[in-house]
């Protein structure tokens, strides 16, 4: 890399050092501009939130404060709805990585005609779009009485992000390596004392990529517990929002972002614990590569 | 031996009973639903009678449905091909040549509004184009009039916000499909004299032809199914200005209780759906074989 790059550069850095500078100012104005429009339409939320008389007009409060904080930090507004939104989320973390788990292993230790099949149907399931199903899921729940039932929530969410599980859990065992395996066997261990003992450690990074991916999908989701669960005690936090918005939304800005920004914490350090130990592209790969 | 073959595969068992219980049996349920008259309460809650084609036929002839396929079509062609997978490309580029706090900087900020859970975006996009929001009181700054962006130009208003929302996705793709190209093909190119645009279109472009096609139709895939974002800035509305194919879904179940016609909506964008999966798995096996 190195050596090939160093002739090239000296040979187009002679005649356009300039231009160079000028490609890089350039770029780097158009760049913050960018930025700036990204950032803009968040200001409104930091600002509301410490502003206790809040409209829709992003301004530095007069006396800012955390008394929309304090409004919002009741058991009934924010606890309780963050809780089910845990609960939906661990929970459908939990099925999705035990559920891919085992169902990568054979995958990524066997040939099989059944691999390929199998592997470009699931696939397949992750373009479905997920909310043309909620009205016959809907239905579905309906004639199975399963509605407002966290658990049959919680393994509905897990199956709308399974696809991508298995997809992502399988490309992360295919990296651990069979020779360590076979030792293992050669030791009597048998194939599942081996998945414990050898292979989910060795590839715990990824199973916490794909914890987090699936974490931080149930965290945001609203459209399923929206249609699915009906009772407020059952509602996760991105459904209490919306009805805490439609309810108290010509006078509560400042408590509707403050509640916003409580909401939005636990993805956001997911996500920079994601990113800063593995990097987004090392995450995506996972994803992404066939 | 055979025994011992499917003895293998059975820790493929739990997953295949949820992916048909939870996402085949719904997709095959709402086929079936689109041919009866199905409703939330009533007669048809209890008893559903078969009508054949009689919902589809509704569609054709009904105003709302052909609107709504239209603006889905504007709605995705708009936010994902031109706005997030453009800008994506767009800040990938310059992003090669900028400085690296620069791009560090902006890469944060295009992603904070991909990483917030969907309504708090949703409700930022809406403070944001209200008629007393943000975007007015820059336009204002700047002796621009504003308008009501969610009420006089609703469609404007979610594609942008689609925009800004989805971008980072794009965004992350393409820088590192970049990252891959090697450096030393186009600096031969500027070597030999060719100018930027030219070693764009020629040289960079078709080396990370792949992932631009996967990176399209996973954003086609996901803008299809956008519902919390229209939902919360505009509801559809003014009157069906901005009712996309899941939103009319929705209304027409849940708000008016016809399930029948509302699954015949959900099965025409299950097989569009179908139709982008179908190209996105054939795209991923080329590039395997």
């Amino acid at each position: 890399m190195s050596r090939t790059e160093v002739p090239s550069r000296t040979a187009s850095t002679t005649p356009g050092t300039g231009s160079r500078r000028r490609a890089k100012l350039g770029a780097n104005a158009a760049l913050v501009l960018v930025g700036v429009c990204f950032v803009v339409p968040l200001l409104w939320l930091v600002l509301a939130a410490v502003d206790p008389q809040a409209s829709y007009q992003a301004k530095v409060p007069e006396t800012p404060s955390l008394d929309n904080f304090r409004a919002v930090l009741t058991p009934e507004l924010l606890f309780r709805p963050l809780a089910n939104s845990f609960l939906l989320s661990a929970g459908t973390a939990a099925v999705n990585l035990l559920a891919a788990v085992l169902a990568a292993y054979p995958l990524s230790r066997y040939q099989s005609r059944f691999n390929k099949p199998f592997l470009y149907t699931v696939l397949f399931g992750t373009s479905l779009p997920v909310t043309a199903i909620m009205v016959p899921v809907y239905g579905l729940f309906v004639q199975l009485q399963l509605l407002d039932s966290m658990a049959a929530t919680i393994f509905f969410m897990a199956t709308t992000t399974l696809p991508m599980a298995i997809w992502m859990t399988k490309n992360f065992m295919d990296s651990v390596p069979l020779e360590l395996e076979e030792a293992a066997w050669i030791d009597g261990a048998s194939n599942l004392v081996a998945l414990r003992t050898i292979v989910l450690p060795l590839m715990r990074q990824g199973l916490g990529v794909v914890l987090i991916f699936v974490f931080i999908q149930a965290w945001g989701n609203f459209f399923v517990p929206f249609i699915l669960l009906l009772s407020t005690g059952k509602q996760p936090a991105s459904v209490s929002i919306f009805s805490f918005f439609g309810q108290h939304g010509a006078v509560a800005y400042g408590q509707l972002a403050a509640f916003s920004i409580l909401y939005s914490v636990p993805v956001l350090v997911l996500y920079a614990l994601v990113s800063r130990g593995m990097g987004n592209s090392f995450a995506l790969s996972g994803a992404m590569k066939g | 031996m055979t025994v011992r073959r499917v003895l293998r595969l059975l820790p493929v068992a739990p997953s295949i009973v949820l992916l048909t219980v939870f996402l085949l049996a719904p997709v095959v349920w709402s086929f079936h639903a689109s041919f009866t008259n199905a409703a939330l309460s009533g007669k048809g809650a209890r008893e559903p009678q078969w009508v054949g084609m009689d919902n589809y036929v509704r569609m054709a002839g009904d105003d709302s449905f052909p609107l709504a396929a239209w603006l889905t079509v504007v709605f995705v062609m708009a936010s994902a091909v031109l706005g997030q997978s453009g800008l994506g490309l767009l800040i990938a580029l310059l992003m090669t040549r900028s400085s690296k706090a620069v791009s560090s900087w902006v890469g944060t900020a295009v992603v904070a509004a991909w990483v917030l859970p969907e309504i708090v975006a949703a409700f930022a996009a809406y403070a944001y184009f209200n008629r007393d929001g943000t975007l007015n009181q820059i336009l204002g700054g700047m002796g621009i009039p504003g308008a009501d962006w969610l009420y006089s130009f609703p469609m404007v208003a979610i594609i942008l916000a689609n925009t800004w929302r989805g971008t980072a996705f794009s965004m992350l793709v393409y820088r590192a499909a970049l990252a891959d190209v090697p450096r030393d093909v186009s600096e031969a190119a500027l070597m030999d004299g060719a100018r930027g645009w030219q070693r764009l279109a020629f040289i960079t472009l078709p080396l990370i032809r792949s992932s631009i096609a996967t990176n399209l139709m996973l954003i086609t895939l996901q803008t299809l199914a956008v519902f919390t974002l229209i939902w919360v800035m505009t509801a559809g509305g003014p009157a069906n200005a901005s009712t996309t194919l899941p939103v009319l879904a929705y209304q027409e179940a849940f708000k008016f209780g016809d399930i029948g016609y509302g699954t015949a909506v959900a099965s025409v964008l299950i097989v569009l759906g179908m139709v982008f999966g179908a190209v996105y798995v054939q795209l991923l096996r080329d590039k395997r074989a």
